[in-house]
């Protein structure tokens, strides 16, 4: 058989193909349904957190960060309850990382505050002796991308049913989805001390860092 | 079929096109890995303090896909794809002289990566990702990859349309799923949805179409599977075919092949789930993972013997051909790689060894070890018969080898002890049951292991350094072939 397969090629990528894709289909399809329920009470991330996950994304944290707490009594010592499933139901793409350079992050809300990761986003070191972070300075004289946070949000409501009510996401109404997420903004702003991030909100901006923060203070 | 494959004059142009953005892009992916390297060394060479504002484009976390990218599809491909327009030609028994249609899709195959990889320099370097590993670019160029990976198809099932030789020879076998493999599951995890269809936002932002564990376990099926059907069958394609070249020896077993082959293609798929261990996965399919993980042992090491045995009777020639004793480094790198995979996949093993270096080790001791001293193998096969020229120096090579193998050795030993090292103090505990070491003593006792890592990543690059100026040396000032050699390959005296 496997002769006859080498002198008809069509035949040998065919049976090829199938030998290849059956793994995928036996492990996939069984589990997708289940896995992608959210536990109860789990919110869509807000606006304001959108643009801090793309922060998150963009400058690639889940290199050196995991978000995924594992099922061991070390672990759960450490970060908090283990992973659940459910937990990551909104997570579009799943921000697990594969790395742990510095401490996994799935319930830094828990234990961080906002004026903490200002100053460990500015001089890593100068909080935590010994750390090999790089400080971001940028974060704090960018404007986060409140636009494209607004459009992903309506995006996954309008394809996945993701549920967002009516004053979290309003419909065709950038306006107001602005003024939410500044609304939001506020109480990380009041928190925080960095005159450009201050100036920024005055006039109507969102520093890239206090979108990364509200991302950060939602997990928990 | 006639066989007057003697006759024929094969054509080169884009076999060489792809090895010079081979050289390139290894040049690129190893500087910037061993930058990557003395990063987590030392935090300073992030260089936020000289460059403020613009150290986000040398920030380890931008960086970082820049290196996984550009030495997978920059310096990898670019490698399969030079030995795909040299290998196929011969075991088809065709030239691309004879078919201006294929030559042609030769060339938009290399123009159309080009521009990709351009696109993808620029746009992984402005932070423009959709954030999955080994899968970072946008999802416009994306498109443009499935254009590429369609016209090297065509070019792929153009020239098996048109052989004189019958029967597939094996190389072609592990060519052919590559391309399926990959096809399939690029596209199935890259499934996304421009978010700009709501009328706001940037046109380069996108969701993927699964969430949390769905997104994660179709990332590593694909995930892994990068590694399977890049790093693993396109280079095995590679190596059956240099290794009895290069040793004037047939394979040693049609059988042995066979059989690795069909049941290399048949487990790798499921060995994925092995990165979700203890993950939020279904139990049933982390054990899978784990136990095809260890199945796959079988498949790996019936190729790797098979190559190993081709040079039985030859053995005299690792002493009088570097080239040779590359593959046999290369086979045994695969060999020690594919059984220390394994064991990282038994539950108890992942549980320590999961999120730290020792992880990042076992992919360097592959790739370092396996894949690329096989890419540059085939390229000092190819390259006097590309150019008509002998290699320029044989005593480079050799001192290229030694250099590199040491700096493998650097790297993965120092890696093993850092990722053990740092999982062990990660689940330390007193008397009492509480937490020994903070976690940032666990990154502070990494320091040395850091630095080893770094000098070892920096010899490899010196190392292929060497290669690079011996494969320049070899293409303008080698001495004349005036007939190609029926095995060794001819290398200058000096």
């Amino acid at each position: 058989m496997f002769h006859w397969l080498e002198k008809h090629p069509f035949f040998f990528a065919v049976f090829l193909f199938l030998t290849i894709a059956f793994a995928g289909l036996v492990e996939i399809i069984p589990g997708f349904a289940q896995a992608s329920r959210p536990i109860v009470g789990l919110e869509p991330y807000t606006i304001l957190q959108l643009a801090g996950k793309n922060v998150y994304l963009k400058e690639n944290c889940n290199a050196c960060h995991s978000q995924l707490i594992r099922p061991f009594k070390s672990e759960t010592d450490r970060y908090g309850h283990f992973s659940l499933s459910g937990e990551f139901a909104y997570d579009r793409p799943f921000t697990w990382g594969s790395k742990r350079t510095g401490p996994d992050l799935a319930r830094v809300g828990n234990y961080r505050t906002t004026d903490w990761h200002e100053g460990h986003m500015k001089d890593p070191q100068g909080v935590v002796n010994g750390s090999i972070m790089p400080p971001y300075p940028w974060l704090f004289n960018k404007i986060a991308d409140i636009d494209t946070a607004y459009a992903e949000a309506l995006t996954v409501k309008l394809v996945f049913n993701t549920p967002y009510s009516p004053d979290q996401l309003p419909d065709n109404d950038l306006a107001s989805a602005k003024r939410i997420a500044l609304t939001e903004a506020r109480a990380i702003v009041d928190n925080m001390k960095d005159p450009a991030v201050k100036a920024a909100y005055e006039r109507g901006e969102v520093s890239e860092i206090v979108a990364l923060i509200a991302y950060l203070n939602s997990r928990q | 079929m006639q066989s007057s494959s003697a006759s024929l004059s094969y054509d080169y142009s884009v076999a060489k096109l792809f090895t010079y953005t081979m050289v390139i892009f290894g040049i690129i992916g190893m500087l910037v890995g061993v930058l990557l390297a003395f990063q987590m060394a030392w935090p300073a060479f992030n260089l936020t303090g000289i460059l403020g504002d613009y150290g986000e484009f040398v920030a380890f976390g931008r960086l970082r896909p820049l290196h996984t990218n550009g030495i997978i599809y920059g310096f990898m491909l670019s490698g399969i794809w030079a030995a795909w327009y040299y290998i196929s030609q011969r075991v088809l028994k065709i030239s691309f002289n004879e078919y201006p249609f294929l030559k042609a899709l030769g060339y938009i195959h290399f123009w159309l990566y080009v521009l990709i990889l351009a696109l993808a320099v620029v746009t992984l370097f402005a932070g423009l990702t959709q954030n999955k590993e080994y899968i970072e670019l946008i999802w416009p160029i994306d498109l443009l990859i499935v254009v590429l990976w369609v016209v090297w198809g065509l070019h792929m099932w153009g020239a098996i349309g048109v052989r004189r030789e019958k029967s597939l020879y094996i190389s072609l076998w592990y060519f052919i799923a590559t391309f399926l493999a990959i096809a399939m599951l690029y596209i199935t995890n890259n499934l996304q949805i421009p978010t700009i269809v709501s009328g706001y936002g940037s046109i380069f932002n996108s969701v993927s179409m699964y969430s949390g564990t769905n997104d994660g376990l179709i990332q590593w099926w694909w995930g892994h599977n990068a590694v399977a059907f890049v790093f693993t069958s396109a280079v095995i394609a590679l190596v059956y075919y240099f290794m009895p070249k290069e040793a004037g020896a047939p394979v040693y077993s049609y059988k042995l092949s066979l059989y690795s082959f069909w049941s290399l293609m048949f487990v790798y798929l499921w060995a994925g789930g092995h990165h979700l261990i203890y993950s939020t996965v279904p139990d049933w399919m982390q054990t899978m993972g784990s136990v095809f993980s260890v199945v796959l042992i079988l498949p790996s090491w019936g190729t790797a013997i098979n190559f190993l045995l081709t040079l039985r009777g030859q053995w005299h020639q690792v002493t009088t051909n570097p080239i040779i004793k590359m593959l046999i480094l290369a086979s045994v790198f695969y060999m020690f790689s594919t059984l220390e995979g394994p064991i990282q996949s038994i539950k108890s093993v992942n549980a320590l060894a999961h999120f730290t270096d020792w992880i990042v080790g076992h992919v360097h001791d592959g790739v370092l070890g396996w894949v690329c001293f096989s890419v540059m193998a085939a390229t000092y096969h190819m390259v006097p018969r590309m150019y008509g020229r002998k290699l320029y120096s044989a005593k480079l090579i050799d001192i290229q080898f030694w250099i590199q193998t040491t700096g493998i050795v650097l790297y993965f030993t120092s890696m093993w002890i850092a990722g053990i090292t740092q999982g062990l103090m990660w689940r330390a505990v007193d008397d009492y049951g509480n937490l020994l070491y903070s976690f940032i003593s666990t990154v502070e006792a990494l320091h040395p292991y850091y630095i080893i890592r770094g000098v070892g990543g920096a010899l490899y690059f010196v190392g292929f350094l060497i290669f690079v100026w011996n494969v320049i040396k070899s293409i303008t000032s080698g001495d004349k072939v005036e007939k190609e050699p029926v095995a060794a390959t001819p290398i200058s005296a000096n």
